[in-house]
């Protein structure tokens, strides 16, 4: 007792860490991640090591020469990344591009902004979408799934349910594929079950609460129900959209990314409405047929607006 | 199980000293007995120097109405009347006594019986708790009678005991429950009686399961009491915490209990009550715990006011190795001692030592807007946001966003991933911005 440390209260901490919360949410990924690695074979697998790799690389790089801090890369926040832009893939897109991905999500979207907990956007979405403009045509061309597959640019590709739904006349997959997953797609978004197991670990671990997901999936089955009751040969079915395309990835993992998403249960509530109507107006009305990514992306355009006037359930009004 | 509705955490309880029955800390040669409260004004010492006092006679006048008397502890001679380093870090004034036998006031009922009935009139009590130099133990400190009189045009309906010990580690309310059972539920038929209400209920947290089934089958023989269990959330101990969990009732921003039609008594001071009612004793002595993890032997002791801590800890196994920090009071709340050269006061409920590995805070970083420092806070306020305009002094911002609802219970602190020291700038801001209030209130007047 030659020392004692004087501090003011409290005296003790919980023992949570920004790891312990970024390991978590890749232990969530791991069954989505799987199922790909299963339907989409080697491609899956080059294309997610490339991006994990060059996101935790180019991170490193920035801290270590640009910006002369500290490196970071432990926290896992850059591997997160990584697997997500990934995951928002096609598995057959050439690695080149992956790596222009990682750079514009790493470089652009996260680091010029501060780094972990400033940037205004999510960066794998960023990335995504930067490559979805500068791409169009390797974005959009979908290997079919082919188990355990050894092919990677030579893939065989064909249309996503979702493209099907916007004017091809093949037939609408079987609901039991949809949920395990057996159908064209980025590779990390085509199975709901792994996604939803997941989802169970992150609500269970605390990662995330179930506002920003839920509000998300409620919003889209409204407004598709609506819209399927009034003219179902125009409309699909809410639960084809709620399955199809990366609406449950972006919903439990890209949407809950902390630093673009709101602070309170309240503004996690606007954010996923928002969300859900922007994304089935795009897939109903827009060009593209998705529009997960880009309603993400412009709600968090929305998220500081959101965050200043929509405060917490205070006590006592 | 009923609890409070908004934020809340579960820390480890580590009640290390959970049942272990309450002995008596021997008496040191000297004691320093501060006249002064943790809130409140000090008292005025009537003694001088030389001369001779028994236990339980009048060594300090309040000073004011919110401001309680100090008794002596011991018999023997005043030393000087002097200022002393106490645990709130600041030298105050105080009596310094050099102990001689343990000679007590003939007017305090020293027998073990316990006196059930209450011949006295609601002003009586009052004057007797008052005289008695009764503050509320729970921490806060505060003098019981100015809590006992509602101002005029407010009336209580409900009282409710405080027995939740929410805090880590803390145990002596607990035992105090299992020893003092049938006085502490006298104690309460006296309050109910000042407050005219015709209801109490006692709340415990449902980790003292012994202590609800002991109260509640005294209960059965006081009308009007209930015992209600609580599930385990800090900061339950919390008054408007509490009120929401027992009532379903919201205390407003910046109001105090009354409002929603509730009183609020912590339990030891409960028992005090009954003390200085039924037994003519005044307040010399509490309950503390000594606890910690690498503690020999945690336990609670009964302790007179004015024994310095050290004397406590010499007695209670020591300062155990590798210690780090201690603390007086819970590690939730409490504060960071210097030294142990402090004397017992009326508001110490207890020493925590915490070894060297614990007691380092971990380096802070970005805040990754995880926003789980919102999700605990019970008076839902956002805690992150505060500290960010704290650090940019942003005091009008911090006031709009009700910084001034803060209970200061370390929730967000505690909880933050990147460790940020939340509740050390949101205190910050806190003071600024009450004194900004205060001042507009002064120059409006
Ligand atoms: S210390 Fe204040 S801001 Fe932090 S959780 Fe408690 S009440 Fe909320
Ligand atoms: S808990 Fe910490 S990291 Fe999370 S939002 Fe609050 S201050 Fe930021």
């Amino acid at each position: 007792m030659d020392k004692l440390i004087i501090s003011p209260a409290p005296h003790i901490h919980g023992g949570d860490s920004i790891e312990k919360n970024m390991r978590g949410v890749i232990i969530a990924l791991i069954p989505a991640l799987l199922v790909g690695f299963y339907f989409f074979g080697l491609g899956a697998l080059i294309v997610t090591l490339v991006s994990v790799i060059s996101c935790v690389l180019f991170e490193y790089l920035i801290q270590r020469f640009l910006l002369k801090t500290e490196p970071t890369i432990t926290d896992g926040s850059a591997v997160i990344t990584g697997l997500l832009l990934a995951m928002n893939l096609p598995s057959n897109i050439p690695f080149w591009m992956v790596i222009l991905g990682a750079l514009f999500a790493i470089g652009v979207a996260k680091m010029s902004f501060g780094g972990l907990g400033n940037n205004p956007f999510n960066p794998a979405l960023a990335g995504r979408v930067f490559l979805l403009i500068s791409f169009p045509v390797a974005m959009t061309s979908w290997p079919v799934p082919s188990p355990l597959t050894t092919s990677y640019l030579d893939a065989q590709t064909g249309a996503t349910a979702l493209s099907i739904l916007q004017g091809s006349d093949l037939d609408i997959p079987a609901i039991t594929d949809l949920l395990i997953g057996k159908m064209g797609g980025s590779l990390g978004e085509i199975s709901a079950i792994a996604i939803l197991i997941g989802f169970i670990y992150l609500l269970v671990k605390k990662i995330i609460s179930w506002h920003i997901p839920i509000s998300i999936l409620v919003t889209v089955a409204l407004f598709t129900g609506i819209l399927h009751g009034s003219n179902p040969a125009a409309f699909a079915s809410p639960m084809f959209h709620l399955l199809t395309g990366g609406l449950l990835l972006g919903a439990v993992f890209m949407a809950t990314d902390y630093a673009t998403s709101p602070m309170n249960p309240r503004g996690m509530i606007i954010y996923g409405i928002g969300i859900g109507i922007i994304t089935v107006v795009i897939r109903e009305f827009g060009a593209y047929p998705e529009g997960v990514s880009f309603a993400i992306l412009i709600m968090n355009a929305f998220t500081p607006l959101i965050n200043k006037y929509v405060k917490p359930r205070r006590f006592s009004k | 199980m009923k609890t409070f509705r908004i934020g809340g955490i579960h820390p480890e309880e580590n009640k290390l000293s959970a049942g272990q029955r309450i002995k008596t800390i021997t008496l040191p040669e000297r004691v320093v007995i501060p006249l002064a409260h943790y809130s409140g004004r000090p008292s005025n010492a009537v003694v001088k120097r030389g001369d001779q006092v028994k236990v339980g006679q009048l060594i300090g006048k309040a000073d004011g109405y919110v401001s309680a008397n100090v008794h002596s502890s011991v018999s023997g001679k005043v030393a000087k009347v002097d200022v002393q380093l106490d645990a709130s870090g600041y030298k105050r004034p105080a009596v310094f006594i050099d102990v001689e036998g343990d000679e007590w006031l003939e007017t305090i009922d020293l027998t073990p019986d316990i006196e059930r009935k209450c011949h006295f009139s609601k002003e009586e009590i009052l004057t007797k708790i008052q005289s008695a130099g009764i503050v509320g133990l729970g921490g806060a400190t505060f003098p019981a009678h100015v809590k006992l009189s509602p101002p005029p045009g407010k009336k209580a309906e409900v009282l409710i005991i405080n027995a939740v010990e929410c805090e880590p580690y803390l145990t002596c309310d607990h035992q105090l429950m299992m020893e003092k059972g049938e006085e502490i539920l006298v104690g309460v038929t006296i309050l109910m009686k000042v407050l005219e209400v015709k209801k109490a209920v006692i709340g415990i947290e449902n980790n003292k399961k012994d202590a609800v089934e002991h109260l509640s089958k005294i209960a059965q023989s006081y009308p009007g009491i209930s015992v209600e269990p609580l599930k385990v959330r800090y900061p339950q101990g919390g008054e408007k915490q509490l009120i929401d969990a027992i009532l379903k009732r919201q205390v407003p921003s910046g109001k105090i209990p009354i409002e929603v039609g509730a009183v609020v008594m912590n339990v030891a001071t409960t028992f005090a009550v009954y003390e200085a009612v039924q037994k003519e004793k005044p307040l010399i002595e509490r309950v503390m715990t000594i606890s910690g993890k690498d503690v020999k032997k945690p336990g609670n002791y009964l302790v007179r006011l004015g024994v310095y801590l050290s004397e406590v800890v010499k007695q209670t196994g020591g300062v155990p190795k590798g210690t780090g920090k201690i603390i007086g009071g819970g590690p939730m709340m409490g504060r960071s001692l210097m030294n142990l050269d402090v004397p017992m006061a009326k508001g110490s409920a207890g020493i925590v030592f915490v070894n060297e590995k614990e007691a380092l805070r971990k380096k802070d970083k970005n805040c990754i807007r995880c926003a789980k420092c919102v999700t605990v806070c019970p008076m839902g306020l956002e805690p992150y946001l505060l500290m960010n305009q704290s650090e940019r002094e942003m005091w009008i911002e911090m006031e709009r966003n009700r910084v001034m609802d803060c209970i200061e219970c370390g929730s967000c602190s505690y909880t933050c991933p990147s460790n940020r020291p939340l509740l050390d700038y949101i205190r910050y801001g806190k003071s600024t911005v009450g004194l900004r209030i205060r001042k507009r209130q002064t120059e409006k007047v």
